[in-house]
């Protein structure tokens, strides 16, 4: 039978940590971190994934208050935690609108190196200005160039990966493209893996090009068995044109997963954190977001405002903002309506995405189901604690994944390529 | 005699480029054990060798006490990210971190990164100052109790304790705040090698340890007084720095003692760079210069690092602490206990306090 892939993401910049549940420790601390790691590691997972903040949010001007906010570099962390672990994937999401390279290279394959073959890249641009504001270039870049740019980034660092011959001795390079004209000798050696894994995230027709051209694994988002399905399909069909197979692109979608006793307790379960999600403060955020006003006089238990959205206010940046305001909040009125639900109980039902919810043996399943049924390679969990949010689902559903044989025993291989089942890249000297 | 301050020794790990850790890792342990300091990890783009920012990080987790001072090079950099990697340094180090600021000049580094041409000396240093200065003020975006987790109110953060710093230099520019909040010991210490006259000026005024190169106790002397008074115009407290005398050693040569009445003691060799001797000599090195009150103390880079740092830990450090002038254990567990320098107040909640007195 066809095993799944598993990844851990920290948690932490978006509205779905839990921060006030007693449980929750310091978003920051390298204790934190090496937690989740290390049980992500005892559960056999192929890598530890962690995002990326540039500019804090900021919402009517100000610094957004609601949610965790901060977190440390990632490819410091994840350098650290090679040395407290021997097996597990360790992955970075870093900008290629902000960064050159010479230099992210040479610090990916230095992660490569001191993890023993470990390191990932996850590939992600930026369009935004606000971002930009801390940045030497100013940093605004259109959309379209934003992907040539992160296309180009991929293949100049491929080159410099490539620079060393297997033996050890550097040659020098020279790149000349649009973005890069950079030329000399590169300071690394060919790392473990040859090429750190590249890691895709997004689900833009660009980003999926992108991905089937040049990624290793793509990162999505999760949604229905029949939308993962038509995802897998579509990106998997785009490999062939670069003469990739099908098995060279995992898909991961990034998913939630709640566990109860028995799927009763689990759905109760479930509810209570999305309440704590959506507090009502939140709610207030997230309805002032669609709506582009300020409704801090309404109350998260009354109705929805009367008023309509305005479709070109921006409250909020350094967010992907609504696309259709105006849609979106038709939406939400009609569901109110229908179910005479109040402003926090409409954000809630409008906004929860489908997780995996039930008992260990309910949840195992339905996972296989999206592996067995093309709509996923794996899964990326991204737990609702910190740094406990996984215990609960390596010990308790992992068992059983390895016991249908649906998931690894033990890792069979040393580095990162070798437990997501990827060949390592030839060299081109 | 002078009054005795702490003597103060780091020990550069560097060497030859090795791309596994357990070298560094075992040599910083072995400084650990001889309760340095510091361990350095010098960098550049302009040659082969591992990112040491990262290195340092990875050795961080196989160590306790020792302070971890990665070079750091702000011409190509981005400084917003900079001070995110030295500060995410500090925080997985619990209070560790420094970062020796350094410049790029050649025109073979900046073809690395095709976005300028090599620039002088002057420019640089006046740009790796602005990093300093910016980097510090992104440490202090954050006030220490920012993160209130306050559930009455839904508040993970008190907003009015996070500042955009609105910095702008002569190259680049920063908003602020910084992403990752105020690190364990305030500001990561910031290390500066003046020993080229444009440097002189950014370590006076930013750096908290400074690199000098003397061959005479007069000279580190002089050397220091200068850098403190400059610190002072600059309206720093003089005492907030150590001055320490950078020293290539080289302990290859078999044990010798010196001769007994041997005034001048042992002898530096290319403009007071490098010493050549064995570990008593170099701990008599240390020993009267430290004495004479011309340095605070001793920045050594091991010629050979895995023979020499062995001998400055069994030989020389042993001897100085046999004679009660070197600590033989951590009384602290920062860098800036180590070094003995207070952790900073934070600026911005100085400011905001100073205008909460004046307003209410």
């Amino acid at each position: 039978m066809k095993q799944m892939h598993l990844a851990a993401h920290f948690p932490g910049v978006n509205s779905t940590t839990v921060w006030a549940d007693p449980r929750s420790a310091s978003q920051i601390d390298f204790a934190s971190f090496e937690h989740l790691a290390r049980i992500a590691e005892r559960g056999k997972f192929d890598f530890f994934f962690l995002a990326e903040g540039l500019r804090l949010r900021e919402h009517k001007g100000l610094i957004h208050d609601l949610d965790v906010v901060g977190r440390p570099e990632s490819l410091t962390v994840l350098n650290a935690l090679a040395a407290v672990t021997d097996r597990l994937g360790l992955a970075a999401t870093v900008n290629a609108t902000f960064n050159e390279p010479y230099e992210l290279a040479r610090r990916l394959a230095t992660l490569d190196h001191l993890s023993a073959g470990r390191a990932a890249w996850n590939v992600v641009t930026s369009s935004d200005a606000f971002t930009g504001e801390n940045f030497r270039r100013g940093g605004f870049l259109h959309r379209a160039d934003r992907y040539t740019r992160a296309a180009e980034f991929v293949a100049t660092a491929r080159e410099l990966w490539d620079s060393w011959t297997p033996e050890g001795v550097p040659r020098p390079f020279a790149h000349s493209g649009r973005h890069f004209g950079i030329s000399g000798e590169f300071g690394v050696p060919r790392s473990p893996q040859g090429h750190p894994v590249v890691i895709q995230a997004g689900d833009s027709d660009e980003g999926r090009e992108f991905a089937a051209s040049a990624a290793d694994v793509i990162f999505t988002r999760h949604g229905t068995l029949e939308a993962g399905q038509a995802f897998y399909a579509d990106v998997k069909a785009r490999l062939a044109k670069y003469g990739r197979e099908p098995e060279d692109l995992k898909v991961m979608p990034g998913v939630t997963v709640v566990l109860g006793d028995t799927d009763a307790e689990a759905q109760e379960n479930a509810a209570e954190i999305r309440r704590l999600q959506v507090s009502p403060q939140n709610a207030i955020l997230a309805l002032e977001q669609v709506w582009g006003r300020d409704l801090s006089s309404y109350d998260a238990d009354g109705p929805l405002p009367t008023v309509d959205p305005d479709p070109d206010a921006v409250l909020a940046q350094g967010r992907v903002r609504v696309d259709d305001p105006l849609a979106v909040a038709a939406r939400w009125r009609a569901l109110s309506e229908a179910k005479g639900l109040s402003i926090r109980r409409t954000v809630i039902e409008a906004t929860t995405r489908q997780s995996f919810v039930g008992s260990p043996d309910t949840v195992a399943t339905a996972l296989e189901t999206f592996v067995a049924t093309g709509a996923a390679d794996g899964f990326i969990l991204v737990p609702h604690l910190t740094p406990g949010g996984l215990d609960g689902f390596v010990d308790r559903v992992v068992p059983l994944l390895q016991e249908r044989g649906t998931f690894r025993s033990d890792y069979t291989g040393p580095t990162l390529r070798s437990h997501l089942g990827l060949a390592e890249p030839v060299w081109k000297g | 005699m002078t009054a005795i301050r702490p003597l103060h020794l780091a020990a550069e790990i560097g060497g030859p480029p090795r791309y596994d850790a357990a070298s560094h890792i075992a040599l910083a342990r072995l400084a650990e054990r001889g309760a340095l300091d510091f361990v350095s990890l010098g960098d550049s783009f302009a040659r082969p060798g591992p990112d040491a920012v990262a290195v340092l990080a990875h050795v961080a987790t196989r160590t306790s006490r020792i302070g971890l001072v990665p070079t750091v090079t702000t011409t190509h950099t981005e400084p917003f990210h900079v001070s995110s990697a030295v500060a995410t340094l500090d925080w997985v180090s619990r209070g560790r971190a420094g970062w020796h600021a350094d410049v790029s000049t050649t025109e073979a580094e900046a073809r690395l990164f095709g976005r300028r041409r090599a620039a002088p000396a002057a420019a640089l240093w006046q740009e790796a100052g602005e990093v300093a200065d910016v980097a510090a003020r992104l440490w202090d975006s954050w006030e220490d109790d920012a993160e209130i987790r306050d559930a009455a109110t839904g508040r993970f953060i008190d907003r009015d304790r996070l500042h955009h710093v609105d910095f702008q230099g002569s190259t680049f520019s920063v908003k602020g705040p910084a992403i990752v909040p105020r690190p364990p010991q305030g500001r990561p210490v910031t290390v500066v090698d003046a020993t080229t006259g444009p440097a002189r000026e950014p370590a006076a005024r930013y750096a908290e340890v400074v690199y000098v190169r003397a061959s005479s106790p007069g000279q580190a002397a002089a050397l220091r007084d200068e850098i403190r008074r400059s610190a002072a115009a600059h309206g720093r407290d003089p005492d907030g720095l150590r001055v320490l005398v950078a020293l290539t050693v080289d302990l290859g040569d078999a044990e010798t003692t010196p001769e007994p009445g041997l005034v001048s003691g042992p002898q530096l060799a290319g403009h007071g760079t490098y010493f050549r001797g064995g570990p008593v000599d170099l701990a008599e090195l240390v020993t009267q210069w430290y004495r004479s009150g011309a340095v605070d103390g001793f920045h050594l880079t091991p010629l050979t690092p895995g023979r020499d740092l062995e001998r400055i830990v069994n030989g020389t450090v042993a001897l100085l602490q046999h004679r009660s002038l070197f600590r033989t254990f951590y009384p602290g567990g920062t860098l800036r206990e180590h070094l003995g320098l207070a952790r900073p107040a934070n600026r911005y909640a100085l400011q905001r306090t100073a205008t909460e007195a004046t307003t209410s």
